[in-house]
């Protein structure tokens, strides 16, 4: 029966062919060309799920480079901003110093893990909903049903020879795209600067090269990716599906077709019985939607991205034949086993993989908002003279020269007491300030707001008060008004013994 | 030569007609992504050929259309630099040393400046940071040869010390020993002297002896209590820095060859502006007077 389906139509043969692994006696296919897919359209709780869902994620990526978020005078307006020439990133009320990129290994450590998880649970919701390869292909793929028609009518314009009307659809689907994609690079660009600003150099032309330069390679980027490679990149290029199998248990929940249900397959006249014969009418409409172009019935596959939609279209095939629904379903391949055996369905959400990867994202997340809350808006770094290490003056006094940065992460300027630990009589020189004779204790340092102000420093101290060739002193900062202190150890170098 | 051109039953391709141990090949075409790329290269590269340098001649070169080299783009850098820096260069160059230490503005570009200035030209005998070696001062201490003030800085850093230049610092310490004018006995009695001034004298009755000698011979250029004259560059003896090694050995040798060393006269090789940012460099470095 199926052997004769197969003859029928050679294209889904070869498709067939690929997936199913080839007897010995005869050599499989050692290469194939790309097949081009037409997903058609079809409505549903998937397909709606997944219309929100791209329409949430398009909507943060070009809104967010527009909010906006006071810093006051001395810093940028921006919510959302990585500004790399002044190197700080600034995320609503958190600025990132450079020395601070571990918040981006953290974001990035617990992007990998809450993925991990998601996937662990219920399968590729990633790839089938949120990915942006699928968000972006799918909205050009509506671009393209809205312009060319729906799967039929576009094979037809395919196999047509070229004509105005070709012409025109074509351009004007390819036009259509290309603006899509000018915006999604426009709109990349702008979380790297001021956005009204950017936005208006960018269309009057004044905008850096740079900035047209990055402009241009998303654009072509996304217009290659979403408009020519489609599934392709799911298929060949995207490491994730080929881990999956590392991801998926028999306890997660993925697109399942209920094959104990379905098969055999084969056509159902109206009225005849359904005894001896699965519900599976063979309508291909599964096939037909796929945006891989794949069929979920040989059962789980790489190229499968764990959208849904199969699930629409055989659930609305289902009802017009007066089947129950869910032959393609969400369930799990334990699940499958028992519901094939008669026993009932058991769902295990809580197993060891979802528990160990649900502590490692609490103990990450954990670990970033610690460290967050405990950050700092003030540091100082002690840089010790490297030559001479230590000078002998005149009066038989010995010398050590500093070299001192104080991290000022306020958006206000700031005056700061600067104090030693470590000697008792010593005297204290900054470069730049007036000398004022005698001991000085503590010194008044200034730093603009949200900079690094760096200052040279003369310690002097009688032989009496070293402990050897290295005694160890501490550098001391207070913030005059907040009263914040930071502190560095140093060293003081003499001659030895 | 491919002998056995087969083709293949599923896929209707032809085998390449090769055979090595039961296993053949698909004749497979290239992509056509492939070779169009593979084509746009080739154009590419013939492009780039007419347009940038390309073919050597036997003497020279063929520059290319668009004329483009590496080292006009050096020397258009290089005078972008220049502009970029001659506002500040301007205003250095209208100021008195004096004058730029006291705005901070212009303190912090002189330092970078001269930090710069000075690993180029003043580290090979002075030593990074102005630490100095046996026989080239200590830039850092407040031991100072020829005045440790700015101008004094300034002068000695613009016309150096013995040297072929009109305005040098010039001094000569005569050759006690070689010349005769003491003998090795006094030469010895002097340098007892001079190491009792920091309480290091190894034999007392020879430094006593050794006072009239220094008395006699020394204090004119060195001071009576051996703290130094600026004027002729004579070294202050008295404060237990030295610059050929304070041991006894070293100080008689000193004394009987004497030391003259001296230093290039950079007027001749920096510009104005260049100078006075050393000069404020070397005054900051903490032993500036």
């Amino acid at each position: 029966m199926s052997a004769a389906k197969k003859l029928r139509d050679p294209a889904a043969a070869v498709a067939r062919a690929r997936e199913k692994p080839a007897p010995a006696s005869t050599p499989g296919p050692r290469y194939a060309d790309r097949i081009k897919v037409y997903p058609q359209r079809i409505d549903g709780r998937f397909r709606r799920i997944k219309w929100a869902i791209l329409a949430f994620c398009l909507t943060v990526y070009y809104v967010a480079p527009w909010l906006r978020w006071d810093r006051g005078p001395n810093a940028p307006g921006q919510a959302l901003l990585i500004d790399l020439p002044v190197r700080r990133a600034y995320f609503f009320g958190l600025e990132i110093w450079p020395q601070e990129v571990y918040f981006l290994t953290g974001l990035l450590i617990i992007a990998a893990i809450g993925l991990f998880l998601a996937t662990s649970l219920l399968g590729r919701v990633w790839c089938g909903y949120a990915c942006p390869q699928t968000v972006w292909t799918d909205l050009f793929m509506m671009v393209e049903r809205l312009i060319e028609g729906d799967r039929n009518a576009r094979m037809r314009l395919d196999k047509a020879p070229f004509g105005a009307a070709k012409a025109a659809k074509k351009l004007a689907k390819h036009a259509a795209w290309l603006l899509i994609a000018a915006a999604t690079g426009g709109a990349w660009v702008l979380y790297f600067q001021d956005a009204p600003t950017a936005l208006r150099e960018i269309l009057t032309g004044g905008a850096s090269a740079q900035t047209y330069f990055f402009v241009g390679l998303f654009t072509t980027t996304t217009y290659l990716l979403a408009g020519w490679a489609r599934e392709q990149v799911c298929t060949y290029m995207c490491p994730w599906p080929r881990f999956q199998s590392a991801m998926l248990d028999e306890q997660s929940i993925i697109v399942t077709y209920e094959a104990w249900r379905g098969e055999p397959r084969g056509k159902h006249k109206a009225g005849t019985s359904w005894e001896g014969r699965g519900d599976c009418v063979d309508c291909m409409k599964c096939v037909a939607v796929c945006p891989t172009g794949i069929d979920i019935r040989d059962g789980q596959q790489l190229e499968c991205i764990g959208c849904g939609l199969c699930i629409d279209a055989c659930n609305t095939v289902m009802a017009q034949v007066g089947r129950p629904g869910n032959l393609i379903t969400f369930d799990t391949l334990a699940n499958q086993e028992a519901e094939a055996a008669g026993k009932k369905p058991v769902y295990r959400l809580i197993r060891p993989r979802t528990v160990i990867y649900a502590s490692l994202l609490l103990l990450a997340s954990g670990v970033m908002a610690t460290a967050l809350l405990l950050r700092a808006h003030l540091d100082i770094t002690v840089l010790h003279e490297r030559s001479p290490l230590f000078v002998r003056l005149s009066d038989g006094e010995f010398r050590n020269g500093f070299t001192i940065r104080i991290l000022n992460k306020t958006y206000t300027s700031a005056r700061y007491s600067l104090t030693l630990h470590g000697l008792a009589d010593y005297r204290v020189d900054v470069v730049g300030m007036e000398a004022v004779g005698g001991p000085r204790r503590a010194l008044t340092l200034t730093a603009k707001p949200d900079a690094v102000a760096t200052y040279r420093l003369y310690l002097t101290a009688k032989r009496g008060e070293l402990h050897g060739e290295t005694t160890p002193i501490v550098f001391e900062i207070e913030d005059q008004e907040t009263h914040e202190m930071a502190r560095h150890d140093s060293i003081f170098v003499g001659p030895g013994k | 030569m491919p002998t056995k051109i087969e083709k293949d039953a599923i896929t209707g391709k032809e085998t390449t007609g090769h055979e090595w141990d039961g296993i053949k090949e698909l004749d497979t075409p290239l992509p056509k992504w492939w070779a169009l790329v593979f084509y746009a290269t080739i154009a590419w590269a013939l492009a780039y050929s007419v347009l940038y340098p390309s073919w050597p001649w036997l003497s020279g070169y063929f520059h290319g259309v668009l004329g483009y080299s590496t080292r006009a783009q050096i020397e258009l850098r290089l005078a972008d630099q220049k502009a970029q820096r001659a506002p500040m260069l301007d205003r250095i160059k209208a100021a008195t040393p004096q004058q730029i230490e006291r705005n901070p503005d212009l303190l912090n570009f002189a330092i970078a400046g001269g930090h710069a200035a000075f690993a180029d030209n003043c580290v090979p005998c002075h030593g990074p940071g102005g630490a100095g070696s046996k026989g080239f001062p200590n830039l850092a201490d407040d031991d100072w040869l020829w005045g440790g003030d700015l101008d004094n800085i300034y002068k000695t850093i613009s016309f150096g010390i013995r040297n072929a230049n009109a305005s040098s610092r010039q001094s000569a310490m005569p050759r006690f020993g070689v010349d005769n004018i003491l003998k090795p006995e006094q030469i010895n009695d002097v340098a007892e002297y001079v190491l009792s001034f920091t309480g290091k004298s190894t034999d007392p009755v020879a430094a006593g002896r050794g006072a009239q000698v220094f008395a006699e011979n020394c204090a004119a250029c060195h001071g009576d209590k051996g703290q130094g004259n600026i004027e002729i560059g004579a070294k202050q003896l008295n404060n237990g820095i030295w610059l050929y090694g304070g041991d006894k050995k070293t100080i008689v040798e000193t004394i009987t060859y004497a030391r003259n060393s001296s230093m290039p006269a950079w007027s001749e090789r920096l510009d104005e502006p260049t100078i006075k940012m050393l000069a404020i460099y070397v005054h900051s470095l903490g032993g500036g007077k």
